[in-house]
């Protein structure tokens, strides 16, 4: 369980300081598929960082099943189970799709079983393992290998940062697929998704709403999408590709 | 069974992946002295009669062989100059790896320099590779300055792969080769520098023939106080492709020259010269961290991958 509390975040602009998160709490219980929306600059990335200890809060204070851990580092939120896949996955020179996986599995991996995990996210191992995650791979072939690492550490908390942003329409309709199967295969775990995809926001269990640094709405997906449809917190895929 | 101490055999595997004696034909140079060498059915080799160095003859036609000559020196103070020619056959397609590994636990300087001459014969194949090593934490240093020298004939290829990862304090690379048509040269190079070292790596290549290919790409990493000028110069003197690259990653006091060249002395050569240089970028070392790796596990990574 994750356990937010008075979470604010304040950068420094010239003279003024700007409140990007403002004494925000919520909690994200076990088996839960929870996605945060809300308008562009609205917070949603800034809380998914502070989450990961990308950024720290200037206040506020974050659990983890009920441990303090708002003033661990990125290395020690991931060994106690947080997993984080980035808006913009990273490309490295020279690494290849199975070094990252090995990595991301903690362990010297089979290339059966990260075969395994690249299946899920609709690749194939052969034309993928010995690739380098550089930049001959696409938008969307490089988020579905984040989404593959993400799977690979079969971590209690995944938190994905906007996973459509930068792919192409038929990248998205197989991204769809991948995490209705997580939902489908929560067991104990609690996945986080920033979107405002109206496609994912279907799929959540709780459909958190954010406005200004702040929690606008938090409730059951059923009762919040209605609210938020047509808006700019749920957006609908141009309808051919509905 | 030969005879070497336990730090030669351990240069050995650095240098040369070898536990022990290879399969086919080599020569093991160890302390300035030849410890064993062993000539196959197709491939010759012969000492120089001056004592300089080897000759080694390919017969034409040769296939799926390969000769190691590597050279290993745990002696401190030693300094020498070797000079090895390779004769590759026509049509012949072979495996060569040298490569020198040197400890220097001394306080005097410990240097081979490896003049190596390839004359590849039509349409013969050849994959090289040299890697480069030191260990020892003496006050000498350890000194490797290569001379490889390539001359292709037509339809020839070669494949280099050469690599210097650790401890060699002082190097001076120089690489000239000749290419006549169709013959196509790779060359994969990998440099890590460390502590105060210096390392020079000097390319030039002549596509002199119609068709001629090169694609040279060094790759280096530079840390601490270390120092690396990488100078690639391609020269088109027919219609040809070239194709050159340094990239390399910066970190600490490092500091590196990158002067990728070109010339062109046809309206058909087509050429490409790349070259980038920067540190290793903050989102990499966070998407590792949030794998679970510590900030230096990550940076031991992002570098293990750059020059693999």
């Amino acid at each position: 369980m994750l356990e937010l509390k008075n979470i604010s975040f304040h950068v420094t602009e010239g003279n003024s300081q700007v409140d990007i998160i403002q004494n925000l709490s919520l909690t994200v219980d076990n088996r839960k598929f929870v996605v945060i929306t809300g308008p562009n600059g609205s917070g949603k990335s800034t809380l998914a960082k502070i989450i990961a200890g990308i950024e720290q809060p200037t206040s506020g204070q974050i659990l983890l099943d009920g441990e303090d851990i708002t003033h661990k580092s990125i290395t020690e939120r991931a060994q106690l189970g947080i997993s984080f896949a980035f808006q913009q996955p990273v490309r490295f020179r020279g690494l290849q799709v199975i070094d990252l996986l090995r990595l991301a599995a903690g362990k010297k991996i089979s290339h059966i079983k990260a075969c395994d995990y690249l299946a899920e996210v609709g690749l194939c191992a052969n034309d993928y393992l010995n690739r380098e995650v550089n930049s001959s791979l696409s938008g969307g072939e490089l988020k579905r290998i984040e989404i593959a690492t993400i799977l690979a550490r079969k971590t209690n908390l995944s938190i994905f940062d906007e996973p459509e942003a930068g792919i192409d329409l038929w990248s998205f309709q197989n991204l769809i697929r991948i995490f209705e199967k997580m939902r489908e295969e929560i067991e104990d775990s609690s996945i986080i998704i920033i979107s405002h995809q109206e496609r994912i926001l279907q799929i959540a269990d709780e459909i958190i709403v954010l406005a200004d640094g702040r929690v606008q709405e938090h409730g059951a997906g059923k009762d919040i999408l209605p609210k938020i449809m047509d808006t700019e917190a749920s957006m609908p895929m141009c309808r051919k590709f509905q | 069974m030969l005879k070497m101490d336990e730090i030669q055999k351990r240069l050995l595997l650095e240098v040369a992946d070898l536990h022990d004696v290879p399969m086919g034909a080599y020569n093991l140079r160890a302390n300035g002295k030849s410890v064993g060498r062993s000539s196959s059915a197709n491939i010759e080799i012969t000492p120089k009669e001056d004592g300089s160095g080897i000759d080694i003859h390919i017969k034409p036609g040769t296939k799926n062989e390969s000769v190691h000559i590597p050279v290993v020196m745990s002696e401190s103070g030693m300094k020498e100059t070797v000079y090895n020619d390779f004769y590759i056959g026509e049509g012949a397609d072979v495996v060569i790896v040298a490569g020198c590994g040197i400890d220097n636990c001394g306080t005097q300087d410990s240097e081979h320099d490896g003049v190596h001459r390839f004359f590849v014969g039509e349409n013969a194949k050849v994959k090289y590779v040299e890697k480069h090593y030191g260990s020892g934490d003496g006050q000498g240093s350890r000194i490797l300055n290569p001379v490889t020298e390539v001359t292709m004939e037509a339809g020839s290829s070669m494949e280099m792969e050469m690599v210097q990862i650790k401890g060699v304090d002082s190097t001076s690379r120089t690489t000239k080769a000749n290419l006549k048509a169709d013959a196509s040269l790779i060359v994969r190079e990998r440099l890590m520098t460390h502590g105060k070292q210096y390392a020079y790596s000097e390319y030039e290549v002549s596509l002199d023939g119609e068709n001629a290919s090169a694609d040279v790409v060094s790759r280096g990493v530079a840390k601490d106080k270390s120092y690396q000028k990488l100078d690639l110069r391609i020269v088109g003197n027919a219609a040809c492709h070239g194709h050159t690259e340094c990239d390399s990653i910066i970190m600490d006091e490092g500091r590196i020259l990158a002067v990728p060249s070109l010339e062109a002395n046809n309206v058909d050569a087509m050429l490409v010269h790349e070259a980038a240089i920067g540190k290793i970028a903050g989102d990499q070392l966070i998407k590792l961290m949030t794998l679970g790796l510590t900030e230096k596990e990550a940076e031991e990574q992002i570098v293990n991958g750059f020059l693999k």
